[in-house]
């Protein structure tokens, strides 16, 4: 699984941060996506999903 | 009396034949729908009015016939509010809204004020967004953590030593957001009188255009005054800080109005209307009280549940094809987040109260550009405040009957206007 963020669509709402924090932060100036990891490991994966899922600006993409 | 999922089975069963009709694509015409449905009269405090999940099942998308004959749409399906709620070809701009409700059928609505950007589009509402996200993040709320500890700590305290037999909300519910918005925002929580009253003007649908209008004045002219005092001299909060952007004093008014008026009494409606499911599902309560880890899972629950600021609405800027519906350019689209987030094809059995399901991916706080800002505050303080309160308070029960408890109908953020409750003094 490969992820990818739009930072250009980010609206900031921070629910990737909070539904897996292991991949995903929030920039400290303007709370927009950070990535932490583009090739989430195992244990990672169904929160990443999720978190694109819920994402309400659908900036989060997951390639294979 | 309790609101478990049994006491709901006679409802479901009481409306068949008015559905029947319509479990497949409709042949002939439905029945036109002329205003958004705003009434519960099913018994059941915490169920959106049970015409929303008739018109849902008719079809999650559908033509409304607006209070000022504009002929629109509504949206119930949880699909199709979140399709069009992150589409950027539905414009927020307030002046080409219809209104659902009824009374503002002769009313031009104007644009919206410098700073009110819930009333705007990208690149204008964007601009507004990124100033402010970095301040509501994740980490940045948590950080809050203690200070909404003390607040909640010194709140229950006060009940204590008042003792048993007090309005929920006016001693907990209320307070504690309020003060904490006040605190984030530099706002003197000492001045509330300035501003508390209006800001419930704004949310009520009884009020009309002028009292709303006035009320927003006042609104705006107080933080006005706050932001020419934080630029001669600057303190350590929000509104400080943001004098120190390229916001004229306008916006930054307009801003700092929204966010307080967002920030007042939302919170505040959760916790109150929270702890009343809670008391009316005595086993969800105890589970809470018992598991602290259940609280992050349980806020997310309650508010899929509740869900009290409903609903949205939306202008298509063009054509726009969802759900093999043409929505045309110019058209208004109502949107339902509370109807959404009891669609059963999203969340299975919806109408029970279940804090231990995974009600992540519902639209209490919206979905799209626009959704909540200050959601992160929102969830730190409810999964603080509830556990909170039924620990320190093992006995805590209502000190009515549940159907007395007097509701906030005909308001935009739903919930109670009084939690009446009581325990037993140690």
């Amino acid at each position: 699984m490969e992820i990818g963020v739009d930072r250009e669509r980010c609206a900031g709402a921070g629910m990737c941060a909070l539904t897996a924090p292991e991949v995903f932060d929030q920039d400290e100036e303007d709370g927009r996506v950070r990535l932490l990891t583009a090739r989430p490991v195992d244990g990672q994966r169904a929160a990443a999903r999720l978190a694109a899922g819920v994402c309400p600006a659908a900036a989060i993409t997951l390639g294979d | 009396m309790t609101h478990e999922p049994t006491t709901h089975e006679p409802k479901t069963h009481d409306e068949p034949t008015a559905h029947e009709p319509t479990a497949h694509e409709p042949t002939t015409a439905p029945a036109e729908v002329t205003a958004f449905p705003t009434a519960r009269h099913t018994g059941c405090p915490f169920d959106p009015p049970a015409e929303l999940a008739a018109l849902r099942e008719e079809s999650p998308l559908r033509r409304m016939r607006y209070p000022d004959g504009h002929h629109g749409w509504l949206a119930t399906g949880h699909a199709a509010v979140r399709a069009i709620m992150a589409d950027p070809r539905f414009s927020a701009r307030y002046e080409l809204l219809h209104l659902p409700m009824p009374g503002f059928e002769e009313v031009e609505i104007p644009p919206a004020a410098p700073g009110d950007f819930t009333g705007m589009d990208a690149p204008g509402h964007t601009r507004y967004r990124r100033l402010l996200t970095g301040r509501f993040t994740v980490r940045r709320m948590r950080l809050l953590t203690e200070r909404v500890e003390e607040l909640t700590a010194e709140h229950l305290d006060a009940m204590a030593a008042q003792g048993p037999g007090l309005d929920l909300v006016e001693a907990y519910a209320h307070p504690v957001p309020a003060q904490m918005i006040c605190e984030l925002l530099g706002v003197p929580y000492a001045d509330r009188k300035q501003f508390t009253g209006h800001v419930a003007t704004l949310f009520d649908q009884r009020a009309d255009i002028e009292a709303k209008g006035a009320a927003y004045g006042a609104v705006e002219s107080y933080v006005k005054g706050l932001v020419a005092a934080k630029r001669a001299e600057p303190t350590d909060d929000l509104l400080s800080d943001l004098t120190g952007t390229d916001l004229t004093d306008e916006e930054l008014a307009g801003v700092g109005s929204l966010l307080l008026g967002a920030g007042l009494d939302t919170t505040a409606n959760m916790i109150a209307l929270g702890a009343f499911a809670l008391l009316s599902h005595p086993e969800q309560l105890a589970a809470l009280r018992a598991e602290p880890g259940l609280a992050g899972p349980a806020v997310e629950e309650l508010l899929r549940y509740l869900t009290v600021a409903d609903p949205a609405v939306r202008t298509a800027l063009e054509d726009v094809e969802v759900d093999g519906r043409l929505i045309r350019a110019g058209d208004t689209v109502t949107l339902s987040f509370q109807a959404a987030n009891r669609d059963p094809a999203r969340f299975p059995g919806p109408d029970r109260l279940d804090l231990r399901r995974a009600a992540t991916g519902h639209v209490a706080f919206g979905h799209g550009a626009h959704q909540c800002l200050g959601q992160q505050l929102a969830r730190v303080e409810m999964q603080i405040a509830l556990p909170a309160l039924l620990r320190r308070f093992p006995t805590l029960r209502l000190a009515v009957e549940p159907s007395e408890v007097p509701l906030r109908e005909q308001n935009n953020i739903y919930g109670v206007r009084s939690l009446p409750v009581t325990w037993d003094q140690t």
